[in-house]
């Protein structure tokens, strides 16, 4: 997030675009009402009707894979009306003629029969978000899981510098992070084209200095991503794997490519706290650590470094992952001393910059929001105060483009995916609490009371659904909160796993599958 | 700021204009007691615990919903506030079922806290000892269980589900003695709108809501430990109970990001830590079938095939994923192993998952 989450509290206008957030990241949920209630305004566009639909001022039930469309819509009616920040442009972007150019073509009535949404309200959307005084924007998965994700990411951006919604409190361009630490790993380098601090891999200056950190030669070759290793997998070229703490035989797009994949390896080891789906097909197993049993920090979705502190013994001879790697690197030659997890939270501050300022003793006292570049920096509430960390910010006109896979007479249907409150990920750790288990016990499909009923499908019966990829059975769940041609699977359960059915389609630049948009059919069984 | 000046119990203080009696007490230490006083929340002045003495008002006043005024001089203590304070107890003693030696919330019972700090007697328990409440205890939800015969009517479960979490599940019902707080139409809880956050069972004073426990324990039975929710990206604070090295419980904390508040996943989805699940040896697959193994055993095998792969096909043939549920010090140290040790930059997480 560029901003932080007590600043909803500062927001007049909220606006939530692919997040379901009172069910993914429920506390902020919470947050989003309590503000309208204290008088924010609310815009929602999602595929389905969501909690914040209600609490809405403007909900918007889009097509999925259309964001892009209606973001760019938006920013038409924005221009056409004279609302956009004209100072804040000059000032402090680039590129606006482009977008302008871009985004002419967009509009409302054009982009309502791309998304379904009405040219009147996507008019109104636009006003209110772009002539509130402060408009802070949210999103999730619902923007970032398409195979132009990052055309998505740009679009929302956009729309944000146009109206001059970046570098102050209450606004700001605001992903919500899905898991406890995404945000840490992904800024302590486990990304195969940033070191640490998202210092890019190949940079001569930056190779130079970690290599001088580390005492040791270093690839400057950008690695593959999660999608791309599978592949080289089942491509035989990559031939050992090592995974720590991940489930891909549940939370990646298509699983008989990726059990080929990972069947194809000649060694794949697996370090969980449970016997993953993941673990199964694993030739060694380490048992690992829970969150309770060890120490160190996760980083939030608003880059605040948080302490997690050691509360039970390990359970069995389990061990904290710091410490299997660490006896790993030592068995390898590659020498490591670390006595704690404060010790290697110091060395991530001395090759960190956004990190620098940051040690356990100060988060003893409190956490620190990155970047925090020195000891005696406070941390930084929210980003590009004044100006962009680049300078301009850059305007990066984004046309849409349907999805990858689009509906046709063999499968009709577009399916969509995301979570659900009582259940985290791919369920290793929820489906072992006894309650939320039976709260939500199995896989479902929702679907609408039209199509249910052109189906001879009722509210309960298993329902067969197919994908060019694969095909489960599940029952269905007739609601009439998305529309006709829609279907909504969550993605936790490996028994009627919405990721048999998934699209592996990449972004061509993050490389993130395309899991929110693929086709399918459904029949009665 | 407008300041005001004011005494409390024989000593001055200022404080800024707006700030209630209450603030104004704590600002000098003063525990001044409440039931239905949260500071998230607008002051209700439902449960009458924390009156205090003003001179020259014309009764005693609720610390939590007056304001400060210039020069008022204020009791916290005095006679007359103890005795109101005794009598609001008495009162509430008058229906409320007297089981605290087996009563969950035993401990962590506001009732019985002030009931022992003003020195209630079995006296005072009896003395308007009349009907006890005859709710029917609601069970359904499948975290935590409302008996209504324990619960004072303060109303801050509802404030909390209403102004915080911004549920609106539960409300109060019926009007004198038969008040109590359920969903709309008597439904049952777990047909409710109720998202089992368990905000309202963490603040609840009395035994009228609270947690079911899995593992039994008593309040003074166990270590309470600082840290961050495991599951979501928002970065809730919470205390885990522990007993016996079993985490029991967790109790939300005043962390940055959630003020106090968890969801369902943080406020009761622990079980899983000392599941017997859990995975507590190393296992080497041999013929298709995991074998318990040492560590030693386990970690020469990984650390051999790593250098083994990598010397032979090159280290771009190694790969490894990380995870998003693990610290940043593990993770540091495992794009540390890839690239140090195996020289590849084949590192990545699901972070597009």
């Amino acid at each position: 997030m560029t901003n932080s989450i007590k600043e909803i509290d500062k927001a007049d206008t909220i606006f939530v675009i692919g997040s379901n957030t009172t069910e993914n990241h429920p506390v902020i949920g919470s947050r989003i009402k309590r503000a309208v209630k204290n008088g924010a305004k609310l815009i929602v566009a999602d595929p389905r009707d969501i909690e914040l639909s209600k609490h809405a001022t403007h909900s918007m039930r889009l097509k999925p894979g259309t964001n892009i469309a209606l973001l760019n819509g938006m920013m038409n009616v924005i221009i056409a009306e004279g609302l956009q920040a004209e100072e804040y442009i000059k000032e402090r972007t680039e590129n606006y003629d482009e977008l302008k150019e871009l985004v002419k073509d967009y509009t409302p009535e054009k982009v309502e029969e791309i998304t379904g949404i009405p040219a009147e309200t996507i008019k109104e959307a636009a006003r209110l978000y772009a002539t509130s005084e402060r408009s802070m924007l949210f999103y999730a998965m619902g923007i970032t899981q398409h195979s132009t994700g990052t055309q998505h990411v740009f679009s929302i951006a956009n729309l944000a510098m146009l109206c001059g919604m970046v570098g102050k409190e209450g606004t700001g361009v605001n992903p919500l992070r899905g898991q406890n630490n995404v945000q840490g790993a992904c800024d302590v380098g486990c990304l195969p084209n940033f070191m640490p601090g998202y210092q890019k891999v190949g940079d001569p200056v930056v190779m130079e200095k970690f290599e001088k950190a580390w005492g040791t030669k270093l690839s400057d070759k950008v690695g593959l991503t999660v999608s791309e290793i599978i592949h080289a997998a089942e491509e035989g070229k990559v031939k050992t794997l090592y995974i720590m703490g991940e489930n891909p035989m549940v939370s990646d797009p298509d699983i008989t490519h990726v059990k080929k994949g990972l069947e194809n390896l000649d060694f794949l080891v697996v370090q969980d706290i449970f016997l993953t789906e993941t673990a199964e097909l694993a030739d060694v197993v380490l048992p690992a650590a829970s969150f309770a049993e060890k120490d160190g920090t996760f980083t939030n979705t608003e880059r605040r470094v948080q302490r997690i502190r050691k509360a039970i013994e390990p359970i069995g001879q389990s061990r904290a992952d710091w410490e299997i790697i660490q006896d790993i690197m030592n068995l390898m030659g590659y020498t490591q001393n670390f006595k704690d997890a404060a010790g290697i939270m110091d060395e991530i501050a001395a090759v960190t910059p956004q990190y620098a300022g940051i040690d356990y003793q100060r988060l003893e006292n409190g956490s620190l929001q990155w970047p925090c570049p020195t000891k005696d920096h406070p941390g930084t509430g929210y980003l590009h105060s004044g100006k962009f960390s680049r300078g301009k910010g850059l305007f990066k006109p984004s046309p849409y483009t349907p999805a990858d896979e689009q509906p046709d007479d063999k499968y009709p249907l577009i399916l969509t995916t995301g979570r659900v409150l009582y259940h985290y990920h791919t369920r290793t750790m929820t489906k072992r609490v006894e309650g939320l288990e039976a709260l939500v016990p199995e896989s479902y499909i929702e679907i609408s009371p039209y199509t249910a009923g052109k189906l001879s499908v009722k509210d309960g019966d298993t329902v067969k659904v197919s994908s060019r990829r694969g095909e489960v059975a599940v029952k269905a769940k007739v609601t009439d909160r998305l529309d006709d041609d829609v279907v909504f699977m969550p993605f936790h359960f490996a028994e009627g796993a919405a990721n048999m059915l998934t699209n592996t389609a990449l972004d061509s630049i993050a490389k993130i599958p395309e899991l929110k948009v693929c086709a399918v059919k459904v029949e009665k069984v | 700021m407008k300041m005001i000046s004011l005494t409390i119990d024989g000593i001055s203080v200022q404080v800024p204009d707006g700030t209630t009696i209450l603030d104004a007490a704590a600002s000098l230490g003063i525990d001044v007691p409440t039931f239905c006083h949260d500071p998230r929340l607008r002051p209700d002045g439902a449960c009458r615990i924390c009156v205090v003495e003003v001179e020259k008002a014309r009764s005693l006043v609720t610390s939590c919903s007056t304001p400060v005024g210039e020069g008022m001089v204020v009791y916290t203590d005095s006679p007359s506030v103890v005795e109101a304070r005794k009598e609001i107890l008495r009162l509430m003693w008058a229906n409320h079922p007297y089981n605290c030696l087996t009563c969950e919330k035993a401990g962590n019972c506001k009732l019985q806290d002030y009931s022992y700090r003003y020195g209630i007697t079995d006296e005072d328990i009896q003395l308007f000892a009349g009907e006890k409440k005859k709710h029917e205890i609601d069970d359904s939800n499948k975290f935590y269980i409302s008996d209504q015969n324990k619960c004072i009517l303060c109303g801050k479960c509802v404030r909390i589900c209403g102004e915080l979490q911004c549920t609106n599940a539960i409300g109060r019902s019926d009007r004198g003695f038969t008040t109590h707080i359920t969903p709309p139409f008597e439904i049952k809880l777990e047909t409710s709108e109720c998202v089992s956050c368990g905000n309202c069972v963490s603040y609840c004073p009395t035994g009228a809501l609270s947690a079911k426990k899995p593992v039994k324990y008593r309040e003074w039975e166990v270590k309470r430990v600082d840290t961050t929710c495991t599951y979501c990206g928002v970065g809730c604070q919470l205390q885990l109970l522990v007993k016996d090295n079993r985490v029991v419980g967790v109790e939300p904390v005043n962390g940055p990001a959630n003020e106090g508040l968890l969801c369902v996943k943080g406020k009761f989805g622990y079980n899983f830590i000392n599941h017997p699940d859990r995975l507590k040896t190393p296992l080497i697959k041999k013929d298709g079938k995991f074998e318990e193994a040492s560590w030693a055993e386990a970690l020469e095998l990984v650390a051999e095939k790593l250098s083994e792969t990598r010397d032979k096909y090159g280290p771009d043939a190694v790969a490894g994923l990380s995870s998003a549920r693990c610290t940043n010090e593990e993770n540091y140290l495992f794009q540390k192993l890839m690239r140090g040790a195996v020289g590849t930059n084949n590192v990545d997480h699901c972070a597009r998952l």
